[in-house]
């Protein structure tokens, strides 16, 4: 029998959870012993995994600011986890004041703390949801009240759809959200592969196991298969890259940039 | 503290002067402490995130009293810049040990010795690590507080969600219009709502006292119990049947019930759900709409659908089985409602029906009502050939007795048409058929009986029903035609006329008598356009041998009349009609009517045949001795002729003749003379015979002795031969 709607998930904190594994790599302590076994764990067939989690970061600030310097200043991040530093509402509302900001993650935990953190900023909220219902994201009441659809919107799926198996079919979730967004908008997205992990798939496989046991298991794309998620929109320059070198702040920047950070692609495309 | 920002790119910074000295020290140092930040910052943005902090400790180093505690903040900048890993402390304080001295030593304003700067440089760094250490585990405090709050305010969340589920799930449970009921997979069950407990007759202890697989009830479809075993078992997830329960006071409970399988988070079985909706009402109601839609109104008895439906139940293939059928059909049941009226007419029918359902009370048997005053008895089983004459009998014994009705008795009787036989090779339509058909047979032979069917009555029947219904396309066809045989004057042997006979040339079945084809048409009415039809082909085929043999005297022509033509009201009109149109003589027709017709004539069935007489056709009485001949009723008949039955000739085909015979063949033809009668013998096949009649006095003959029927021509042909 499938759980009904209103059936709320428990609360299990003695199961690893991404977010807070998420946090542990980026040397945060907002996470669990459970977490950090499992992060370990996976780091043993990938020690550079902090520095992958790093790159997403970054290129999450290079996009903002990109976002913001082309005039959209509202932003959906979806997949937001535990806010660390470096937060979309911190990049965005530094370059606009007026960017409005709105998280969902499913996590419970990562939406309580997300709350806990945005206290007191009228311009981000949390909404608990799940990507794989793009329904009920876009038919959030606080998501609304917050963002007008009507106006472009920046979606950010970051180190989030590698989460989504092909069973619950994630071209399908993202294409309902890209049609909902008003012309203009932006989806900022990035997504694991194997293509371009400096280790063989035999090594970086360790890691995707580790993901399987928790649960959570880590779907590696191939390029051509992340860029469909683009369908319909227009990629904005350099298209879909490796991570850093999305906008890099400068040619020594890139030159000084960790191999792992090459662990998967970033792009960003606009709806005409 | 206050870390002076100082922009970017600072102009001033010559590569050897003091700035540039600084942030040559703050580049080794972000080089050496950036792999191990988690910071989204660039490294040339880390690099002026570190500069003011290299400042910092350059100024420490310098201070004109020293005082190492101000490295505490740098060492809590590093934290606060997400400098948290290890690593970072430790190149840090090798960053500050190797370049610290070596890059800022010379920049102050005061002047260090060597071993003074060493000193400082060491403190710097005690108080570095100290500071950083210190943000560090405060900073790990507060997250872990943080995120140990946010887990315990999205637990409590969930529990607050999952209690309003609950609250919303007893809600349903308990309101629910129809039976609930969780059991664990071993039956006991757990959970249940009052609506179940009360379908169940109100006492809970009753439906929890026993386990789900207790509940068995005689009619349970086979199914429900492997149903029930697949599920606990995990090999089902639902299944839905009709399903009867005992309620506590051993009345039933008629149930839709769906029962579901919930499995835990791991997928396994765990619990049974079941979900009952009372059917008891609905289901009375149905029964009590088919048992109204197979069941006779008037007599309770089953009716034609519900006899349908076990006839072809019983008739269904299977081995060693057999059905017996009686069909009955009451004797004289409409006289009784005509002159009783129908209510007593019905009641008698409620009565019958009584006794007929007395009848058929073993297992197997069944008395329906067909409709009007028509029963049927069936029996079913292994060894119907005996049951079933056993049950006719028992019929006819019921029926017996006299009925009383309104003060009166009245018999009533029946006859039965049994039809038995294997399951397995004929349809109920046949079946019923044949057992109609059966049934008149026993009727025709006077009823009160029962008579057994068999094949070859069905098949004269079966053909009997297929010639009326192709009758009157036949007509209009032109399938009949007529032969002749002569009528020869016993006299001269001369030929005096023709007896018309009436044939039908059958598409399927070939040439057909009368006797095939006549009684149908008499009870069909067609008889009369047939009779008027033969009539015309007669007298006009006559009037035309008149025409050819004049000098012959004239020709007689013999036709037929049907009881049923001799009761139409235009058989004179038309009769005068069809002489007037062909020009044929009156005198020159004579018309046969049936002794047996006549029987009890009044004056109103004689007068046609009068006014006939009077015209001058002649009348002549068929078949005369084979009815019972009424000798004093002779003279009041309008006959002329009299036809003596083949039965007197028969006796005379041999030599000698049956002495009997030829006195009674005497006596009549003295009779008939006496009465001014003509007579004329059918059946004379023999020279010998011919001859005897001739010496009794008989007037005219036909026969095979003559001719046999045949065409018009050959008529002709004797007449030629006659005159030669």
């Amino acid at each position: 029998m499938e759980r009904p709607a209103w059936a709320p998930q428990g609360i299990d904190i003695s199961v690893p959870s991404v977010s807070r594994m998420y946090d542990f790599y980026l040397g945060g302590s907002h996470n669990f012993e459970v977490d950090r076994e499992a992060a370990r764990k996976a780091m043993e067939f990938m020690p550079g995994l902090p520095k992958v989690m790093q790159a997403n970061r970054a290129f999450m600030r290079r996009a903002v600011h990109y976002a913001t310097t082309s005039g959209v200043n509202q932003f959906l991040d979806i997949g937001s986890g535990i806010p660390t530093f470096g937060n979309v509402h911190e990049v965005a509302q530094a370059a606009d004041p007026e960017a409005r900001i709105a998280y969902v993650d499913h996590d419970s935990v990562a939406v309580a703390h997300s709350q806990a953190v945005l206290e007191g900023n009228e311009r981000a909220v949390i909404a608990a949801a799940d990507l794989r219902k793009p329904q009920e994201i876009l038919a959030n009441p606080e998501i609304n009240a917050l963002l007008d659809l009507d106006r472009p919107v920046a979606l950010l799926l970051v180190a989030v759809l590698h989460f989504v198996e092909d069973a619950d079919d994630p071209y399908a979730a993202v294409a309902e959200l890209r049609d909902a967004l008003a012309p203009g908008s932006l989806l900022l997205l990035t997504h694991a592969s194997y293509e371009g992990i400096p280790l063989t798939q035999e090594v970086a496989g360790g890691t995707v196991d580790v993901y399987r046991t928790i649960r959570n298991p880590l779907i590696m794309r191939s390029r051509t298969e992340i860029s469909r998620f683009f369908e319909g929109y227009e990629m904005v320059e350099p298209g879909l890259v490796p991570m850093p070198e999305w906008r890099p702040a400068s040619p020594e920047a890139l030159a000084q940039e960790d191999p792992f950070t090459y662990s998967g692609f970033a792009g960003v495309g606009r709806k005409a | 503290m206050s870390i002076p920002a100082q922009p970017s790119g600072v102009p001033d910074a010559e590569p050897d002067g003091p700035e540039g000295r600084l942030r040559r020290f703050a580049t080794i140092w972000s080089r050496a402490i950036f792999p191990s930040t988690a910071t989204s910052m660039t490294r040339p943005e880390f690099e002026e995130h570190l500069l003011p902090l290299a400042r910092a400790l350059s100024d420490i180093l310098h201070s004109r009293v020293f005082d190492a505690t101000p490295a505490h903040r740098v060492g809590a900048a590093l934290v606060a810049a997400h400098c948290t890993d290890p690593d970072a402390l430790s190149s840090s304080l090798g960053v500050v040990d190797s370049y610290l001295v070596l890059y800022c030593g010379g920049n102050g304003p005061v002047e260090l010795s060597t071993e003074d700067s060493r000193a400082r440089c060491a403190r710097i760094q005690h108080a570095l690590a100290g500071g950083f250490t210190q943000a560090l585990r405060e900073r790990t405090l507060s997250e872990q507080e943080a995120i140990a709050r946010s887990a315990l305010t999205a637990r409590s969340h969930a529990e607050q969600a999952l209690h309003a589920t609950e609250a919303r799930f007893r809600a349903v449970f308990k309101d629910a219009a129809i039976g609930i009921g969780i059991a664990d997979l071993e039956g006991n069950i757990l959970e249940i709502n009052d609506t179940l407990t009360r379908m169940f007759g109100g006492l809970e202890n009753h439906v929890r006292s026993h386990k789900v697989n207790e509940w068995v009830h005689p009619e349970d479809s086979p199914y429900v119990w492997k149903y029930y075993d697949e599920l606990v078992r995990g090999e089902r997830e639902h299944y839905s049947v009709e399903k009867p329960y005992y309620r506590n006071d051993g009345t039933v409970l008629w149930t839709n019930l769906t029962v579901s399988l919930l499995r835990d988070s791991e997928g396994r079985p765990e619990y049974q759900l079941a979900l009952l909706e009372d059917t008891t009402e609905r289901r009375l109601l149905n029964l009590r709409l088919r048992y109204e839609a197979t069941h006779d109104a008037l007599t309770g008895l089953p009716n034609r659908t519900l006899f349908f439906e076990r006839l072809e139940k019983a008739l269904a293939p299977r081995e060693g089985m057999r059905f017996g059928l009686c069909y009955l059909d009451l004797d004289g049941f409409k006289a009784i409602n005509d002159s009783l009226g129908h209510a007593a007419g019905d009641r008698l029918l409620v009565e019958v029906a009584d006794r007929l359902q007395s009848c058929g009370t073993a297992p197997g048997e069944m008395v329906a009502r067909l409709g009007g005053d028509e029963f049927v008895a069936l029996t079913t089983g292994p060894r119907t050939q005996d049951d079933v004459h056993e049950l006719a009998g028992r019929i006819l014994l019921a029926l017996a007795t006299p009925i009383r009705l309104d003060g009166r008795e009245l018999t009533v009787r029946g006859s039965i048409g049994v039809v038995e036989g294997p399951s397995g090779e004929r349809t109920a339509a046949e079946v019923l058929r044949s057992a109609d058909i059966t049934m008149y047979r026993a009727k025709a032979a006077g009823g009160n009986r029962f008579a057994l069917a068999d094949a070859e009555a069905d098949a004269r029947a079966i053909t009997r029903h297929g010639l009326t219904t192709a009758l009157p396309a036949a007509l209009d066809r032109g399938e009949f035609f007529i032969e002749y045989q002569p009528l020869v004057h016993l006299g001269d042997g001369s030929v005096h006329g023709a007896e018309a006979l009436v044939r039908w040339c059958h598409p399927q079945h070939g040439v057909l008598g009368p006797d095939r084809f006549i009684p149908l048409a008499e009870h069909t009415g067609l008889i009369v356009p047939l009779g008027r039809w033969v009539l015309e082909e007669s007298v006009r085929q006559a009037n035309f041998w008149q025409e050819r043999h004049t000098d012959g005297g004239p020709l007689r022509i013999n036709v037929n009349l049907s009881p049923a033509q001799l009761h139409h009201p235009s058989l004179v009109a038309e009769t005068v009609d069809v002489l007037e149109r062909s020009g044929l003589e009156p005198g020159a027709l004579c018309l046969e009517v049936t002794e047996s017709a006549l029987i009890g004539a009044d004056d109103d069935l004689l007068k046609p045949l009068r006014q006939l007489a009077e015209m001058g056709v002649d009348i002549a009485l068929d078949d005369f001795g084979t009815g019972y001949s009424n000798l004093a009723n002779l003279r009041r008949l309008p006959v002329s002729v009299l036809k003596l039955d083949r039965s007197f000739t028969q006796g005379m085909q041999h030599h000698p003749a049956d002495p009997v015979d030829l006195k009674i063949v005497e006596g009549i033809v003295s009779l008939a003379h006496s009465l001014d009668l003509a007579v004329t013998v059918e059946g004379v096949e023999t020279g010998a015979q011919a001859e005897q009649l001739r010496q009794l006095g008989c007037d005219t003959a036909q026969g095979w002795y003559y001719a046999r029927p045949g065409a018009p021509d050959r008529i002709h042909a004797l007449l030629l031969a006659d005159a030669v």
